[in-house]
């Protein structure tokens, strides 16, 4: 690709601030750019980079970006595009090694380029709060929630006497439920979206006039991300601070910002309203992003992958029999049990996806791992292909473990970083004695062909790979043994949004290629709906709804299922888009279920994403 | 908490009732005759007896009794903090310890504070100091710490500062002058091994996201360390300070031999040396038991200062 921004021909584009941002056009198109209210972040022409052995990789080139009072920005792009070394720069906590090589970065009016800690720390806190990428561990584990929050209120110089007075209040006001008692307790007794809502308390505490979020929910289930950003956005339009919001998923972007800056390799590719982006995208690279965000691809639906509504007729690969699981609460000593799973039954078919959706806590995770032999339920029994598996001993089930295999979450830490990515590959194989050595080689290059990675990588190490990339290893070693079943435990909920989408490709197309079954578990419906021929739909342990994904996610029965696919990201601007072109006058505005209203948009929207295919791989 | 509490305690005796165990076969079952040991540690050759004599010793120590009666009778005395007779000196085995215990107590009770001052504080300013070059000087000054032999240290000591400065005596149990240089002698090897450790773990802990939120509320450098850094780095540090003093008795044992302390150590060297089993078997109890309560010590103190290992112990 050429340089991110289109200089030249097309004038009427409002992107212009890249590498000309002193030509002689700056002022035209600076001031399409420059929204009106008071100017509190400007960087200029800022180039970024880091001293890795004794070599200076740059991180961000070139980059201009304005944030004024009271508006939301978002900048969009993958990881390693440089956005999220962007926003430490702008609050002044760049990494050590972190230089900046050129340009400017003016804070409230003052050019702090290069500043000292000293005279940077000023502006944390009352000029730009933070809310950080992710809140399990963003927080102190050993200090209480409300010293971590009085921190901030204390920095403002506010009365000692007044300090657990006003962080309650932030606490309230970021949503946290029962401030007094939450105030007293210590991060680890508090879920991942509460912790979340207690760091934008934190952000708040110290009165800013800007607030950078970075990544501030990619951590959390979509329907906790969707409130949180909701409230978010709110107190930010309440109290006329601006947000500057890092994400890697166009979706999110576009729900909620005024402005989108899509940024790649550390380079802006093009900035504008969320409207001529995704609508009139100049660059192909947005196309792509935009035909990755679940969502706008599909103007707003949900759209399954596998449109048959009939129930399979072959036996079942894998079937849950109203299996239920209690644990023992540790606190109260007597017979208090917590039931985790309550009266489920699944069944899993050869060659297709059963989708196992719910949040966190909804106890698909005691599933999976009753599924796959690893607890033993507590009522209920399990088979696999016609045996039953409930209760079976190590030893029983072990010759079994060749039929089915896992695909964990998180691909950063289920490779083993010392292995190889042939050893990886082929540890399966050697664990059953399957084959010599030459044949074990010959199958890892099989595979490593089968998951779209060059066969050179197998003498690779994890370090050496994208999340992407180890995930690839992560399905080929899961298939080395040619099992008949695969389980999916959040496959792609760890990776960007662009990445995703090319992982659940390979999976489909692995699927038609092998006749494999999955058990893919996630809790966001936009990415199960890319795989999934079945749906069943988990909440507080017990089965709400289930059925054929073309049912189930176009026409949900529930309200929960609902919930879940409304809670999918860039649904509200592309429902927006449809009600405001198609919509004739009178009609009631679209749920995200109406797909009519929102097809008539769709074709513009898709045809361009058709042309990104080029970018993918 | 008070079922985490009696695990804990549990836990404990069962390790010291293991440590009387493993004393106890390795002295008296291990192929060596134990009535040639004993008599011949308490001045006697066996060869010179008549049968009669040899029954009349074997009955006084109660040798004739079947293996588990002795191995009871043993731990039931034990318990009652009765080890027996010195084979080496005339006196019960109680005595001598009490006699002696009270100096290295002394002594450790001294270097335990300058243990933990001197670790924490040289890995706290190694981390706090900016300038390059003394950054690095602190970051390095521990690994010399833990590379030079204890002995060694003491007789450096000892020349410096008694034959060279005369501030400090070289020897001898004569007031707190005569407990400097054996308690900076005995922290030295701890503190430096935990100054190493504590300076990884603040660098570690400068490096967590938490400490980014801290630093984006505007606090300074001085205050994100303080508040924030200083807890969280020093809990990895605590497991090794348990261990540390876990070697009290045998750091005793060189400190005391290099400045001629009548101590616990020394009294350890004299059994070994002199087989007295008794005794022996006594010291090693009593380092065991040290031990046990300086860690039962520190995993309470833990639940006290971590919260999350707080919620587990009320959990388990």
């Amino acid at each position: 690709m050429t340089g991110p921004n289109a200089t030249g021909p097309n004038a009427t584009g409002p992107n212009a601030t890249g590498p000309n941002a002193t030509g002689p056009d700056n002022d035209v198109s600076a001031s399409a750019v420059r929204p009106p209210g008071e100017t509190l972040v400007e960087l200029a022409g800022l180039s970024v980079g880091y001293r890795q052995h004794g070599r200076l990789v740059p991180a961000v080139d070139d980059l201009s970006l304005v944030v004024a009072a009271g508006e939301t920005v978002a900048v969009v792009g993958e990881s390693g595009s440089g956005k999220t070394t962007a926003a430490n720069a702008i609050l002044g906590l760049l990494p050590s090694n972190g230089v900046v090589t050129a340009g400017r970065i003016t804070l409230a009016g003052n050019d702090v380029t290069g500043a000292s800690d000293r005279v940077l720390r000023q502006l944390r806190g009352p000029f730009v709060g933070l809310v950080p990428q992710d809140p399990m561990v963003g927080l102190n584990p050993t200090m209480r929630i409300g010293a971590q929050v009085g921190e901030a209120v204390r920095r403002r110089g506010v009365d000692r006497r007044l300090v657990p007075a006003e962080v309650r209040e932030a606490l309230e006001r970021a949503g946290v439920d029962q401030p007094a008692m939450r105030a007293r307790q210590y991060p680890n007794e508090l879920s991942g979206g509460l912790r979340q809502r207690v760091l934008i308390a934190i952000a708040l505490a110290g009165h800013p006039r800007l607030i950078v979020a970075d990544e501030p929910t990619s951590a959390l289930d979509v329907t906790v991300q969707r409130r949180i950003l909701d409230h978010l956005a709110s107190l930010v339009r309440e109290s006329g601070t601006a947000l500057l919001i890092i994400t890697h998923d166009l979706g999110v972007a576009a729900d909620r910002a005024d402005r989108v800056v899509v940024m790649r390799r550390g380079r802006i590719v093009e900035q504008g309203g969320p409207r001529e982006i995704l609508l009139h995208p100049r660059e192909d690279y947005t196309r792509h992003l935009i035909s990755v965000a679940p969502a706008l691809s599909h103007a707003g639906g949900v759209v399954p992958r596998h449109t048959t509504t009939a129930t399979p007729v072959s036996a079942p690969l894998l079937r849950l029999d109203g299996v239920g699981k209690d644990f023992r609460l540790p606190r109260g000593g007597e017979s208090r049990t917590f039931t985790a799973l309550d009266d489920v039954s699944l069944t899993v078919h050869a060659g297709q996806t059963l989708g196992l959706v719910g949040e966190s806590g909804s106890g698909k995770t005691t599933a999976l791992r009753i599924a796959m032999g690893l607890e033993p339920p507590t009522r209920g029994r399990v088979w696999l292909d016609g045996t039953d598996i409930t209760g079976a001993s190590w030893s029983t089930l072990r010759p079994l473990r060749r039929r089915f295999q896992l695909v964990h979450q998180n691909p950063y830490s289920s490779l083993d970083p010392h292995f190889t990515v042939g050893q990886s590959i082929a540890e399966p194989l050697v664990s059953f004695r399957v084959g010599d050595r030459a044949s074990r080689a010959a199958r890892v290059r099989e595979l490593l062909d089968q998951v779209a990675l060059p066969v050179s990588y197998a003498d690779r190490r994890p370090a050496e790979l994208s999340g992407g990339q180890r995930q690839r290893v992560a399905i080929a070693r899961a298939l080395a043994l040619s099992p008949e079943l695969v389980f999916l435990d959040e496959p792609v909920s760890a990776l960007d949004v662009s990445v995703q989408d090319q992982i659940l490709t390979l999976l489909a197309r692995l699927q038609d290629e092998l006749g494999v079954g999955y058990l893919f578990v996630s809790h966001d419906l936009a990415v199960v709906a890319a795989l999934a021929h079945q749906v069943a739909v988990l909440r507080n342990g017990r089965i709400v709804e289930s059925g054929p994904a073309a049912t189930v996610l176009t026409a949900p029965a529930q309200a929960h299922t609902r919930e879940l696919l409304d809670a999918v990201p860039g649904q509200r601007f592309a429902a927006d888009l449809a009600g405001a072109t198609v919509r004739p006058p009178g009609e009631t505005a679209p749920g995200p279920d109406a797909a009519g209203s929102g097809a008539a948009v769709g074709p513009s929207l898709k045809s361009e994403s058709g042309a990104a295919v080029g970018l993918k791989g | 908490m008070p079922r985490y509490l009696a695990g804990r305690l549990a836990q404990a005796l069962a390790v010291l009732w293991a440590a009387y165990t493993v004393v106890f076969v390795i002295l008296h079952v291990l192929p060596s005759d134990p009535i040639t040991l004993q008599l011949s540690a308490g001045g006697a050759d066996i060869s010179q007896l008549t049968p009669t004599q040899l029954h009349i010793l074997k009955d006084r120590y109660g040798l004739d009794d079947p293996i588990l009666t002795q191995y009871f009778h043993g731990l039931w005395n034990a318990l009652h903090l009765d080890f027996g007779m010195s084979l080496t000196q005339n006196v019960t085995v109680g005595s001598l310890i009490t006699d002696k215990v009270g100096s290295t107590l002394e002594l450790t009770l001294v270097a335990l504070p300058l243990m933990v001052i001197g670790g924490i504080g040289l890995a706290y300013l190694a981390s706090y100091v900016q300038w390059r070059p003394a950054r690095t000087l602190l970051a390095r000054l521990p690994a010399v710490g833990v590379s030079l032999p204890q002995f060694f240290v003491g007789l450096l000591l000892i020349q410096a500062f008694s034959f060279s400065l005369h501030w400090f005596p070289a020897t001898g149990e004569d007031g707190w002058r005569s407990l400097v240089l054996p308690a900076v002698t005995m922290s030295l090897l701890g503190a430096a091994m935990l100054a190493q450790l504590l300076i990884r773990s603040f660098a570690d802990t400068w490096r967590e996201p938490h400490i980014a939120t801290a630093r984006a509320k505007g606090l300074s450098r001085g205050t994100v360390q303080l508040r924030h850094v200083l807890r969280n780095a020093s809990l990895p540090a605590l497991t090794l300070l348990g261990i540390l003093l876990g070697y009290t008795v045998t750091n005793a044992v060189v400190v005391e031999s290099v400045f001629s302390r009548d101590g616990l150590g020394q009294l350890a060297q004299r059994a070994v040396l002199g087989q007295d089993v008794p005794l022996v078997q006594a010291i090693v109890l009593i380092a065991a038991a040290g031990f046990v309560v300086v860690n039962l010590l520190v995993d309470l103190l833990y639940t006290l200062l971590d919260p999350r290992v707080a919620a587990a112990a009320r959990a388990g």
